[in-house]
């Protein structure tokens, strides 16, 4: 197995492109345990940990340009306050290891159906950038899911950054695990209200094949708010958009739960972060 | 003349038995230096590796190792036939194949073993070993197992039934005025060690073998493994190396014959390391269970009898499942006194992975089975769930229902009393579901739960149970100093520093080195069955003991109260007599002592009566949670505890026994379980089998009672298992609580919860 560290970018593409076997290697919190179970055995890892570009973030126009190697510790830290939603996922990663490790982007290559980040990016509906010799382009992140632990990203690709509006409303992020801590979602639910727009986002995780949204919830939801009044939430739309979140899911029962069970848990996650939500809104 | 010798415990002995001294390996396990018995090295070692059958239950069809045998580096490619001497093995009955002959029984069976110039080639050459498989319907279900025409033998030279303990007391047909019924389910619990199974074998110029490994029990692997090696036991010797956790899983055989077999036939030094996922198929497992039991009791809630079936599925191979299914059945109703009691404990054989010994050993589950029909009880007859276990305790001089006379302390009132005497919890750090946002406090409802069990200490039903010790006192740089060599093996809980103690007690003096564990001494016996500061600390004070009286007949004439201290022999007002150097001179005095506790007694095969334990050890739990109801999502929010430990030997050490004994009860009470489907692990990695974090164990309120027990050294009771025993059903119980769930199976599951 080839170890190979570029400093530039543009190096790393022209590996990537050269050798398509190449595994990239951010925090390595999901590559390496892959390795120490023999589960993978790639002919290159390419280490993109000295290219310092990918660690950093800035304002672009309305945007936020979220480099692939920011660290979860870092988006907690760093952007909890423009990206609430997401910084929200990111305290429920692993451990403070894992958190100070594990990047947004190493989360996007996994592609994992459990990924603790998606569900937030979903809300908020960012897109990914995807780099390659051959050039850029940016993929809406409803988009860019294609399986479990399957994406869009082509072979001769990295994944550069995602963009993202920093929050213009409300935003939550809500995961059960079968204990307090260090645990994989069995169900996550991820919500943005969108005030300006009178729109709702959401994201599901880990209860169907990709991490998808519910959309006929968030249209239920932005027409039934009452944005105008700001008047208290109905009980009966919360209800309502929860079951609508729980009927968009396609889980499996697995090692870390039943289907029934992340149904009837993302009905409840979406109807307690709707409330939650709007609370907020209303101040 | 003998002198009169009296030795005072006073608590002026620095670090002697009372206080609580750093621990020698405690710095270098913090700091990540201590050497664990995966770090061994060799210079020109070989690395092995285990091909392991990916199927329950099969026919080995076809194998091939000319695949594996043509990759450069690597040595050797070994197979059943390959073994020299007997090619069994096992604990109690020798069942268990050292590599799978013509069938496997479980999944992760091993079958091959392989050595090479890397662990990388190793695990190639498993790869490349041609084998088919013709795959047979395994045996999952232990209920259909009992029955000869519900599932095939899985071992065809003997009935799937492994073993039956029955108990009789009293009046098998006795009625009562309220009776309660319950059905209760134990899933798999694993003992998830964290230094996986790891040894290092090197070959000896006498042909024989040195062996440094981690385990509980030197010379039962010994024993073993001379035999599979046809080799005489002193051509075998093992050397404990760095252990990382036991709670059970060393007691059996794991890599011990295959690194000693590859070594041997390549001349060179083995070491063989599991990774975590084949450390889940490379150890036994605690029992599932099914227990089925029904409770009569008098308007007043006295136990007028107790009816119990106990089905407890021992797996592929036997490992210690007989002892299991008899602690199952002996402490089966739990620590209440009973009149009349019919008890029925099986163990079965099925293809599932075999299962034996883990902290708690049978009492476990059955403690998760008596303690939810107690609580079952008390709602029955409108009472308090601690008032209706008091009305029932167990107390000195009762009889269990072996016929076996309690003796000595049994404070399991008191105990109740005093966890249920604490305020009562606070307000949680935070809600079920952790950082997880998962609630504002919706759904989220508070319950409390009591728990209490009783554990056996030391090997029971006739066992010869032995420890052995040698002490030598000797002068160094002119000051006394003594050696300490055992077998014992030290596996985290301390016993190395309470062997030390214990010197420092006895004999006054303050430099005392604990040689390596090995098999140059006798057997010191497991360190399981919460015995070993019982057994080896006897030990060592009995070795002790008779050094002073060597010592002390150096004072001719002199009588009275001796005592030694601080290197000095000393009479009652605290005069000193002698000096230890002068008396000792250049002449070291050595001593080896065999020590073994009371005997014990078989069960009657048809009544299950017989004295067969040693000493009863209690504790009792009261645990405080916060349930999401909607979510089914559990944060337990304190747990009170209080257990009789005799004498607190080590009290640092004892309490954190308490505190992780109790943590791997929560464990099994809402996460700890290997999963199996047709017999086959679904989550052997610590991604999918949780263990409890810091942010799912509560701050713990801890009462340690020192009630003596007058047989025990120093009065102490074994305090290993206990914690873990009570923990699980007073979790479930306070879940309970606060929901109304009826939770019959343990690890409680969030859709359990809530109904899903």
């Amino acid at each position: 197995m080839d170890f190979i560290t570029p400093s530039t970018w543009a190096d790393a593409l022209a590996i990537r492109a050269d050798r398509p076997d190449a595994v990239p290697l951010a925090g390595g919190t999901d590559v390496m345990v892959e390795l120490n179970f023999h589960r993978r055995r790639p002919g290159v890892l390419l280490d993109l940990t000295r290219i310092g570009d990918l660690t950093t973030w800035a304002q672009d126009g309305e945007l936020l340009r979220v480099g692939a190697g920011v660290s979860y510790t870092r988006l907690i830290e760093e952007l909890g306050d423009r990206l609430p939603g997401l910084a929200m996922a990111a305290r429920t990663v692993g451990s403070p290891q894992i958190r100070n490790r594990g990047t947004l982007g190493g989360n996007l290559g996994s592609a994992s159906p459990a990924g603790d980040g998606h569900p937030p990016l979903l809300a908020a509906d960012a897109q990914v950038e995807l780099a390659s010799v051959r050039g850029t382009r940016l993929v809406p992140i409803g988009e860019f899911f294609t399986g479990p632990k399957h994406s869009v990203l082509a072979p001769d690709e990295l994944i550069a950054a995602v963009w993202v509006r920093p929050a213009d409303g409300p935003e939550q992020f809500s995961k059960i695990g079968t204990r307090n801590a260090m645990v994989i979602a069995v169900s996550s639910f991820a919500l943005a209200l969108h005030p300006g727009r009178r729109a709702v986002g959401t994201g599901i995780g880990s209860a169907a094949p990709t991490p998808r949204r519910a959309a006929e919830a968030e249209l239920f939801a932005a027409g039934q708010l009452p944005w105008d009044t700001l008047a208290a939430l109905d009980p009966d739309v919360a209800r309502r958009f929860g079951e609508l979140v729980a009927a968009s899911a396609a889980p499996i029962d697995d090692v870390r739960g039943t289907a029934a069970y992340r149904r009837h848990a993302l009905a409840v996650l979406a109807q307690r972060t709707l409330t939650w939500a709007w609370r907020d809104l209303c101040g | 003349m003998s002198a009169t010798v009296h030795v005072g415990l006073a608590a002026t002995v620095t670090g002697g038995v009372g206080a609580s001294p750093l621990r020698p390996d405690g710095r270098l396990k913090v700091t990540g230096e201590f050497a664990f018995s995966s770090d061994l090295w060799a210079d020109d070692m070989l690395w092995g590796a285990t091909l392991r059958s990916p199927h329950p239950r099969a026919r080995i069809t076809e194998l091939d190792l000319g695949p594996a045998l043509r990759i450069p580096g690597v040595y050797a490619v070994l197979t059943h036939e390959d073994v020299p001497g007997r090619r069994l093995y096992g604990l109690e009955h020798v069942d268990q194949p050292v590599l799978a002959a013509d069938e496997v029984r479980y999944q992760g069976e091993p079958i091959v073993v392989v050595a090479a110039d890397h662990p990388e080639t190793a695990r190639r050459a498993v790869k490349a070993i041609g084998i088919a498989y013709d795959v047979l319907d395994p045996v999952t279900d232990p209920e259909a197992a009992l029955h000869a025409d519900r599932a095939p033998r899985v071992h065809a030279d003997r009935p799937n039934l492994l073993r039956h303990v029955p108990i009789r007391r009293g009046d098998p047909h006795a009625a009562a005025a309220v009776v309660v019924t319950g059905e209760y389910e134990v899933g798999m619990q694993d003992q998830a060690f964290l230094g996986p199974e790891s040894g290092l074998a090197v070959p000896a110029d006498d042909g024989g073998v040195d062996l440094y490994i981690a385990t509980q029990w030197l010379h039962v692997d010994q024993q073993q493994v001379a035999a599979c090696l046809d080799l005489p036991a002193d051509k075998v010797r093992l050397t404990l190396a760095g252990v990382g956790g036991a709670f059970g899983a060393r007691e059996d055989l794991s890599m011990q014959v295959h690194a000693c077999l590859l070594a041997l036939r390549t001349g060179r030094p083995v070491k063989m390391v599991y990774g975590r996922e084949e450390s889940f198929f490379g150890h036994v497992h605690r029992h599932p269970a099914r227990l089925r039991y029904e409770h009569g009791a008098d308007a007043d809630g006295r136990l007028v009898y107790v009816k119990a079936r106990i089905l407890l599925d021992g797996g592929a191979y036997a490992s210690s499942s007989g002892a299991v299914v008899a602690n199952a059945a002996t402490l089966g109703i739990g620590p209440y006194d009973v009149p009349n009691v019919v008890m029925d404990a099986y163990g079965l054989y099925t293809n599932n992975p075999p299962c034996g010994a883990m902290r708690g050993f049978g009492a476990v589950q059955a403690c998760f089975a008596y303690e939810s029909q107690m609580d079952k009880l008390a709602a029955a007859l409108g009472l308090d769930p601690v008032e209706v276990r008091v009305r029932n305790a167990l107390h000195t001089g009762d009889r269990m229902p072996t016929g076996q006379l309690v003796e000595g302390p049994a404070p399991v009132a008191e105990l109740l009393r005093l966890v249920q005497s604490k305020p009562p919890a606070g307000a949680a750090d935070f809600p079920p579901g952790g950082t997880a946002n998962t609630t504002r406090g919706e759904g989220v409802v508070r319950g409390v739960g009591y728990g209490i069990g009783i554990k056996n200490v030391c090997f029971s039903e006739g066992f010869d149970d032995y420890a052995t010790a040698r002490v030598r006192l000797e002068l160094i740089g002119g000051r006394p100093a003594v050696l300490v060599h055992t077998a014992a093996a030290e596996v985290g809980q301390g016993l190395v520093t309470v062997q030390a103690q214990i010197v420092r007690t006895e004999l006054g003096v303050d430099q005392v080195t604990i040689a390596p564990a090995d098999t140059a001494v006798g057997s010191a016996g497991s360190s399981s069955a919460s015995r070993q500061t019982y057994m080896t600390g006897g030990a060592v004070r009995a070795a002790c003991q008779a050094i002073r009286t060597r010592l002390l007949d150096r004072l001719d004439g002199l009588a009275g109260e001796l005592r030694l201290v601080d290197g000095q022999v000393r009479d009652a007002d605290g005069g000193t007599v002698a000096d230890v150097a002068e008396l000792l001179g250049d002449e070291a005095i050595e001593e080896t002592v065999q020590w073994r506790h009371r005997p014990t007694h078989p069960l009657d095969p048809e009544t299950g009566q017989g004295d067969a334990h040693v000493q009863y050890a209690f504790a009792a739990h009261r645990a405080t949670v916060d349930v999401d109801t909607e979510l089914g999502l559990v944060k337990v929010v304190e747990i009170v505890t209080a257990q009789d430990v005799g004498k607190a030997v080590n009290p640092a050490a004892v309490t954190g026994q308490i505190h992780g004994g109790t943590a791997q009860g929560l464990g099994l009470a809402l996460m700890e379980e290997i999963q199996l489907v047709d017999g086959k692990v679904r989550n052997p990695s610590f991604t999918d089998y949780l263990l409890p974090t810091i942010m799912d164990m509560p701050p713990m309120t801890v009462d340690v009672l020192e009630l003596a027990d007058p047989h025990s050294p120093y009065g102490l009771r074994g305090v290993g298992e206990p914690p873990t025993i009570s923990s699980t059903p007073a979790v479930v119980a306070a879940i309970r609580a606060a929901t109304g769930a009826a939770l019959t199976r343990v690890p409680v599951r969030p859709e359990h919860i809530v109904g899903v």
